[in-house]
C-alpha cells in the first residue's frame, strides 16, 4: 500500500439540480477536495450545505456542470459506470426496498459491476463460488449472516442499513462512500459501524468518505473533515483544526460548547442549554 | 459482532485457519444462504414444471368446444399435421380443420398475447418499483388502442412487405402513455404508488374519450368491429399476422430477458442502481421501447385484456420471489397459461355466442386488483 497515494482529485466542482437553464442555486460550488488513499474523510455541514449532492458526484451517479473529478489518477467523466461501481461503492441514505428480496440476494446484488457482458453473463448468469463467498464474507463482517433468508422489507432499520453496507463490500471497492451511515441506528450498532469503518480502512486500506450530520461521529472516526456551507467548502482539516467554536458559528450560526473527548482527546460538540 | 479481519475480496481458501477456526454455525450460514437465493436447480425445477404445465393446458384446451374433441385425437390429428401418423379416412377432415385451424391459432395467439402483457406487467412492476402497474391499468393499452384506432381511422396500417404495420401505430400510442407516466414518477424522488396508479387512471380516462370519439364518427359497421376489438377478443386472425406476430413478441421478448439482471437492479431505484454500475438512461430507455412495442402489437391484434400483466407477476412474486432471472420467464409461461384458459372459456361456456375474453380477465383481475389496493396497503406504501 502506497499511503501517498490520492484516491480522489476533484477541482472546482459547481453542480446543481433540474437543467442547465435552471437559474436555481448552486447545490455544490467551487468545491476542489483531495481524498488521500486509506483515509476517512468526513463530509459535514447544514442541512442543504450540498453534503450529499457532493457524495453524489463522487459516487458519478449525477455529473457536475462543471469541473473535474479524478479516481485514482483516472478521469471519473470517462469511465463507464460499471468500470465505477468497481471501485467505488455508494451506501445511500434512504433504502426503502420496493419488492420483498431476501438479504442474501440483496447483498449479492453487489456483485452486479463484475459481471461479464455477455447475453448468458449479464442475463442469467449465475453467481460464482467466488461471488457467494465474497458476499458471505461481507454478511459476517456487518453481522447479517444470520438474516439471511428473511426478506429486506421485514427488517428494522438498524439492520436494513447494515445488508446494504454488506451490499457495498460485495463490490470488493476501494473506496466506499456513506451517506449517514448511522442515522437509523441505535447506540450499540452505530458502535458497531464505526468499529467496523476504522477496521476497514485500517486492515485493508479501504478510502472512505462519509457525510453525516453527526459531528461527533466525524470528530472521532475521521481523518480529516470538510466543512460545507452553502455548497462551498467552509473549512477543512484534521477534526482538532475544524471543530472549533469560532468555525461551527460561523457555519451553523450557533454557539456550541467544544472540549476533548475523554477517551481520545479529540474534540467533543455539545450543545449549550439555550440559544445564545 | 464478528469484525472479520479478511478482506472481503479474498476467499476463505488463502487463510488456511479459517475453515478450521470457523465455528459449526457458519457452515449453517452457507447453508442458509444457498437456500435464500435462487441457484440454477431450482430455476430449471420451476421452469421445467411450468413448461410441461403449458404444454399440457394447450393440449386440453385444443380438446374444448363447440364440438369435443378427445385429447387422444388431438394427438392423432397435430401428429398428422407433421406427417408423423398416417393419414386416415377422409371423414376426420372436418375435425382435423377445428383442430388446426380453428383453434390452434387461437390457443397459440392467447398464449403469446399472455405471456407478452405478463411480461410487460413485470418489466413494468420493476421499472416503476409500483407491484401494482400493469399496461392496462396504467393506461399503456389505451395509449396504443388510440393508436391504432388513429391508424384504422385514416385507413392506414395495412400490410407493408408482409408485415401487418398497425403494431406501429399501437407502438405510438403505448410509448406516449409510458413517457408521461415514466417522466412524472421520475420527477420526483419517490413518487407513492397511488399517485403512479391515479396518474394511470387519469391517462386512461384521456385516451379512452379519444377513442369513443373516434369510433363515434366512424361508419357503423366499422365502428361494430371496432367495439368488438376494444372489449379484447382473440378472435379473426389471419395465419400469416399470427406468424409475424409471434416473430415480433419473441424478438422483444428475447431482448428483454437480457434485462433480467438490470431489473434486479434497478428495483433498487434509480440512484443505487447507477451506483451499482448499472447505465440506468440506456436501460430505461431500452426497456420502456420495449414495453411500448410489445403492448402496441398485442393491443394492436386482441385490443384491451387488461389485469393480467398485474394479477399474474404479483402471484409469481408471492409464490416464487422477486428474482427476475425465474419472475419474468415464470411470469411469461403463466400469463400465457391463464390467457389460453380464459380464452377457452370465453369461447366454449356460452357456445355459439362468444364471450369478449377481456371482459373475462378484467371481470376476474379487478378484484383481485381492489383486495390488494385496499387489503394488503402495508406491503405497498
Amino acid at each position: 500500500m502506497m499511503p501517498e497515494q490520492v484516491a480522489y482529485e476533484a477541482r472546482s466542482l459547481f453542480f446543481r439540480y433540474g437543467s442547465a437553464h435552471d437559474r436555481t442555486s448552486w447545490a455544490v460550488q467551487d468545491v476542489s477536495l483531495q481524498v488521500k488513499a486509506g483515509e476517512i474523510l468526513g463530509i459535514v455541514g447544514p442541512n442543504g450545505s450540498g453534503k450529499t449532492s457532493l457524495l453524489k458526484l463522487l459516487a458519478k451517479i449525477v455529473r457536475p456542470h462543471t469541473g473535474e473529478i479524478t479516481l485514482f489518477g483516472q478521469s471519473l467523466g470517462s469511465a463507464s459506470h460499471q468500470e465505477v461501481a468497481r471501485q467505488v461503492a455508494f451506501v445511500p441514505q434512504d433504502n426503502q426496498p420496493a419488492f420483498s428480496f431476501s438479504v442474501a440476494e440483496t447483498v449479492l446484488m453487489g456483485r452486479f459491476p463484475h459481471r461479464h457482458s455477455s447475453y448468458w453473463g449479464y442475463a442469467f448468469g449465475w453467481e460464482s463460488q467466488e461471488d457467494c463467498a465474497v458476499a458471505q464474507q461481507a454478511m459476517r463482517t456487518m453481522d447479517v449472516a444470520h438474516l439471511a433468508n428473511r426478506s429486506v422489507m421485514e427488517l428494522s432499520g438498524g439492520e436494513r442499513q447494515r445488508a446494504v453496507i454488506a451490499r457495498a463490500l460485495t463490490q470488493t471497492p476501494r473506496v466506499l462512500l456513506l451517506d449517514e451511515p448511522t442515522a437509523f441506528l441505535d447506540l450499540k450498532h452505530h458502535l458497531e459501524i464505526c468499529s467496523v469503518l476504522r477496521a476497514l480502512k485500517e486492515e485493508h486500506g479501504l478510502t472512505i468518505v462519509m457525510v453525516s450530520h453527526d459531528l461527533n461521529l466525524a470528530s472521532q472516526h475521521c481523518d480529516r473533515i470538510l466543512m460545507l456551507k452553502d455548497g462551498a467548502v467552509a473549512a477543512t482539516g484534521s477534526p482538532a483544526d475544524v471543530m472549533s467554536p469560532e468555525v461551527l458559528r460561523a457555519v451553523y450560526g450557533c454557539q456550541v460548547l467544544v472540549d476533548s473527548h475523554p477517551e481520545s482527546g479529540l474534540p467533543r460538540v455539545t450543545l449549550p442549554r439555550q440559544l445564545h | 459482532m464478528t469484525i472479520s479481519p479478511s478482506q472481503p475480496a479474498s476467499s476463505m481458501s488463502d487463510r488456511p485457519s479459517s475453515p478450521k477456526s470457523l465455528p459449526a454455525a457458519a457452515v449453517c450460514d452457507a447453508v442458509t444462504f444457498r437456500r435464500a437465493i435462487l441457484t440454477l436447480p431450482r430455476w430449471l425445477s420451476v421452469m421445467a414444471i411450468l413448461s410441461t404445465a403449458a404444454i399440457t393446458l394447450a393440449l386440453l384446451c385444443l380438446q374444448i368446444g363447440t364440438q369435443y374433441v378427445s385429447i387422444v385425437e388431438v394427438g392423432r390429428i397435430i401428429g398428422r399435421a407433421f406427417g408423423v401418423s398416417e393419414t386416415v379416412a377422409n371423414g376426420s377432415s372436418i375435425t382435423d380443420t377445428i383442430v388446426l385451424q380453428l383453434r390452434m391459432p387461437r390457443v397459440l395467439l392467447g398464449f403469446l398475447v399472455g405471456s407478452s402483457l405478463a411480461s410487460v406487467g413485470v418489466i413494468l412492476q420493476a421499472l416503476l418499483r409500483n407491484p401494482l402497474a400493469d399496461p392496462y391499468i396504467l393506461g399503456v393499452s389505451s395509449g396504443a388502442a388510440l393508436g391504432v384506432s388513429l391508424a384504422v381511422l385514416f385507413g392506414l396500417g395495412g400490410m407493408a412487405w408482409l408485415i401487418p404495420t398497425l403494431p406501429i401505430y399501437g407502438f405510438f400510442g403505448g410509448l406516449l402513455a409510458l413517457v408521461v407516466l415514466y417522466r412524472m414518477s421520475a420527477s420526483y424522488d419517490r413518487l407513492p404508488v397511488h399517485s403512479v396508479l391515479l396518474a394511470g387512471v387519469i391517462l386512461n380516462a384521456i385516451f379512452s374519450a379519444l377513442i369513443m370519439f373516434i369510433t363515434s364518427i366512424m361508419e357503423p359497421n366499422r365502428a361494430f368491429g371496432m367495439m368488438a376489438w376494444l372489449m379484447g377478443s382473440l378472435t379473426s386472425t389471419a395465419d400469416h399476422t399470427l406468424v409475424a406476430l409471434a416473430i415480433y413478441l419473441v424478438l422483444c421478448l428475447a431482448w428483454l430477458f437480457k434485462q433480467v439482471n438490470v431489473l434486479n437492479i434497478l428495483t433498487l431505484g434509480e440512484e443505487p442502481a447507477r451506483s451499482l454500475g448499472v447505465d440506468t438512461e440506456r436501460a430505461k430507455r431500452g426497456i420502456l421501447i420495449t414495453a411500448a412495442l410489445v403492448t402496441g402489437a398485442v393491443v394492436s391484434v386482441s385490443g384491451m385484456i387488461g389485469f393480467i400483466g398485474m394479477v399474474v407477476p404479483h402471484a409469481v412474486r408471492l409464490v416464487l420471489g422477486p428474482d427476475h432471472r425465474l419472475l419474468l420467464p415464470a411470469s411469461a409461461l403463466v400469463g400465457g397459461m391463464v390467457l389460453m384458459m380464459a380464452d377457452t372459456f370465453a369461447r366454449s361456456f356460452f357456445a355459439p355466442s362468444e364471450l369478449p375474453v377481456g371482459i373475462m380477465t378484467a371481470l376476474a383481475g379487478g378484484p383481485f386488483f381492489i383486495y390488494l389496493l385496499v387489503w394488503r396497503k402495508d406491503r405497498l406504501a
